[in-house]
């Protein structure tokens, strides 16, 4: 309904046809170019998201919006906002609160209502801790679409990609929540991941075996997506599968949908300690979570929209990780395709995963 | 004008009724309140503690509240085993009880709703679902569309009894071509709830215990069986506890749907047993595992194995024509069967698509006692909600409770 039209047409994956040839007449895509010559995505018009989809006065709609939610959660929010006896901190905080509390889905904002929303987030954790973070909402970038490859033969399993993700990631300590798993496999039994630990604790690598780490392979074909009732996770137009965690009901069923284990749930409140927070965030990554919200790898949108690797690329010691943009003919990740015999995890699935496994 | 107060006479009226009865109800309805109050101290302390207070975690998603949200989905639709032959197929031997049976669906539904939300995460943004001021993804996700079914049955499911009992409590006959229809509708819209609740699951590729084309006929089998088999001893209660009269046609005739969805159920089960075991494949760990167990986890086995014994049990008992006819052995039948398929939708089917992983990795799933607490503050609502527009209903039906304006 409201996903970007442009992202069809280069389909890879097998589907029935049906729905192709309606939509290449109505998408139009606003760079100007024909809907096929169009792989930029960037946001069509710079409209309210709410409008583009629904076509309602503002006015009335946000009226309306406030009203339903404030019946349920708002009315403290409300006495403190309109209070004249509250202390000028308090009064901005609970301002930040509400606009906050009743803002859209992220992906159907304009790119002036997403600096907004950074931007109260920023203050509203200066409120909070006398600290300043800083807080991207940096757009993709045309012409880039992220992929991954992961060396077998050179993983050890010395499992610093994972360390270096919860750090980079702000991922709540106190559950040891990890985007990425290292999967230990018996030498001589082939793939079998139902033979393997993917929770050891002892020295590595172990004789005998060899190593294969997971996390969220990015689909092209994302069943994640397609299954979320509300929109509150997609895929942005360099590929990577993301999450507004603001938006997230909290249902859990793109994690029923992920063949690939990808997705993790904050069953409690997330906790990081103050001082080991990276400050350097992304709304659509990086930022501190929320109890009861889905969130997931990114490949790290923070750094990689800012022209560097994911973090755990970065922390392999061995160089089993290759990171970088597939539509670049000179990339190490196209070396890798077009020179090494590589492989998917359930290609079967029809997932098309932008991760990918090769051996030495 | 007119119409608003007999409607406020009747609301009062209603309250009049529902708070008065003999000691037996009062207690009765004591004990659902004090289960549903314990239900919503356990919700107040997930809500506090997250859903960490509950025995799901990443590797087990979806646990007590999704399994018996699925089975009461199938309780739901199976007052269309009523409705149809009452207001379509004019069987008068089921006029009577046609009422009751949407009181179930109706009690039903709202635990549906109950424990969708009890399972959510972000239970205050569930705002952002409300099509118009939050964000829709229908047609493609099967969760927005069953959002639509279940509310539109459950608008359908209080319309047209509403309307009827409404009639009557005037002192009129309702007019057949304004409700009609709307049972129509409202009969492949059972159909509908349960088929696209199997859909939820069935559309999942990434599980392949619920990637099965026999998943969404099977549900609608188990549904007509447990449901009427629920709603058998509900009018079984109500002809003993009321004054209003259920023929034993009426129970006879339910009977046979009850036996007849059992038997097909039976087919089915023996059909994925025989898929799953004859050549099994890397697809079938889940089926082992629910049947099995896999290495030394095999937490499920006593429930299933359970649920098979009673099912076979009970359908073999409703076979035999003289034992249905004997409503003793009916009733046990029911209550058998009705347990049997709570367990075999509950447990037996949610979880176990879980197990094993993605990857393989078995971690197994207990319910915490705050969710249970909470699954049983659930069925309580249920319970008051039924006996709630049961007694109003039973009133308005017998002649006893009329507008006098």
């Amino acid at each position: 309904m409201m996903r970007s039209g442009m992202r069809n047409q280069r389909k890879k994956w097998f589907s029935l046809n049906l729905k192709n040839r309606r939509e290449q007449k109505t998408a139009a895509c606003s760079c100007g170019r024909t809907s096929t010559g169009c792989r930029a995505g960037e946001p069509p018009e710079p409209k309210d998201g709410f409008e583009q989809v629904f076509d309602v006065k503002m006015g009335r709609r946000s009226a309306f919006k406030k009203l339903t939610a404030s019946l349920l959660t708002g009315a403290g929010l409300v006495n403190t906002t309109c209070s004249v006896t509250a202390g000028k901190t308090a009064r901005e905080k609970a301002q930040i609160g509400w606009d906050e509390l009743f803002k859209g889905n992220y992906k159907l904002m304009t790119d002036a209502e997403k600096k907004a929303t950074v931007e109260r987030l920023v203050r509203a954790y200066q409120l909070r801790t006398g600290k300043t973070i800083h807080m991207s909402a940096k757009n993709a970038e045309s012409d880039v679409l992220f992929g991954y490859a992961f060396n077998i033969s050179k993983c050890r399993g010395y499992m610093d990609c994972v360390a270096a993700c919860v750090k980079e990631n702000n991922q709540d300590r106190k559950s040891q929540m990890q985007y990425i798993r290292i999967h230990e496999m018996k030498d001589g039994k082939g793939f079998s991941f139902n033979e393997a630990d993917d929770n050891y604790y002892h020295e590595v690598p172990a004789a005998g075996h060899f190593y294969m780490g997971t996390q969220c392979f990015h689909c092209d074909n994302p069943p994640c997506v397609k299954v979320c009732p509300v929109q509150a996770t997609w895929q942005e137009a360099d590929g990577l599968v993301v999450v507004d965690y603001d938006w997230c009901i909290g249902c859990r069923y793109c994690m029923a949908a992920c063949p690939y284990d990808g997705r993790r749930f904050n069953w409690s409140k997330p906790e990081v300690p103050e001082e080991a927070v990276n400050k350097n965030q992304h709304y659509l990554g990086n930022r501190l979570r929320k109890k009861g919200v889905m969130e997931k790898c990114t490949f790290c949108i923070q750094r990689s929209r800012a022209g560097k690797n994911p973090a755990c690329v970065d922390a392999c010691p061995t160089g089993a990780r290759v990171f970088g943009n597939l539509l670049d003919p000179n990339s190490t990740i196209r070396w890798v395709l077009e020179n090494k015999k590589v492989f998917r995890l359930k290609e079967d699935l029809g997932t098309e995963p932008k991760f990918w496994y090769y051996t030495d | 004008m007119s119409r608003l107060k007999v409607f406020l006479s009747l609301v009062k009226d209603s309250l009049d009724t529902t708070t008065k009865g003999s000691k037996q109800y009062h207690l009765w309805m004591a004990f659902l309140t004090l289960v549903m109050l314990i239900g919503m101290y356990c919700y107040g302390v997930q809500l506090k503690r997250g859903l960490s207070a509950t025995g799901m975690t990443d590797r087990v998603s979806w646990g007590l509240y999704i399994s018996n949200f699925t089975f009461l989905v199938g309780v739901a639709a199976a007052a269309v085993m009523l409705v149809m032959p009452t207001y379509i197929l004019k069987d008068l031997d089921f006029k009577r009880a046609v009422l009751i049976g949407e009181g179930v669906a109706v009690a039903a539904l709202i635990m549906c709703l109950a424990f969708v939300i009890a399972d959510m995460g972000g239970p205050d943004v569930l705002w952002h679902m409300i099509p118009g001021i939050g964000v829709f993804n229908f047609p493609r996700s099967m969760l927005t569309w069953d959002v639509l079914v279940l509310n539109g049955y459950l608008f359908l499911n209080m319309s047209i009894p509403f309307y009827i009992l409404f009639k009557h409590y005037q002192g009129k006959e309702p007019k057949a071509a304004f409700y009609v229809p709307g049972a129509l509708i409202s009969v492949f819209w059972a159909v509908g709830i349960h088929l696209v609740t199997a859909f939820l699951y069935q559309g999942l590729q990434s599980r392949p215990f619920w990637n099965n084309a026999l998943l969404g006929p099977r549900f609608l089998a188990s549904a007509f069986a447990a449901g009427p088999a629920l709603i058998i001893l509900v009018l079984a209660l109500i002809r003993t506890h009321t004054a209003f009269k259920i023929a034993d046609k009426t129970i006879r005739k339910l009977a046979m749907v009850v036996t007849v969805a059992a038997q097909i159920n039976l087919i089915m089960l023996i059909s994925e047993l025989f898929k799953e075991f004859y050549a099994p494949t890397h697809h079938s760990e889940s089926a082992y595992y629910l049947f099995f167990g896999l290495g030394h986890k095999g937490a499920l086995l006593p429930w299933i194995w359970t649920s098979i014994s009673l099912n076979v049990i009970a359908t073999t008992a409703l076979t035999f024509h003289k034992l249905r006819n004997n409503f003793k052995v009916l009733y046990l039948a029911c209550l058998i069967l009705f347990f049997a398929i709570w367990v075999e939708k509950g447990f037996g089917l949610i979880v176990p698509g879980f197990i094993p992983g993605p990857y393989g990795k078995i971690v197994e799933y207990t319910p915490t006692a705050i969710e249970i607490g909470v699954t049983l503050g659930i069925w309580a609502l249920g319970a008051f909600v039924f006996v709630i527009l049961c007694k109003t209903a039973i009133k308005i039906e017998t002649g006893q409770l009329r507008f006098k304006g």
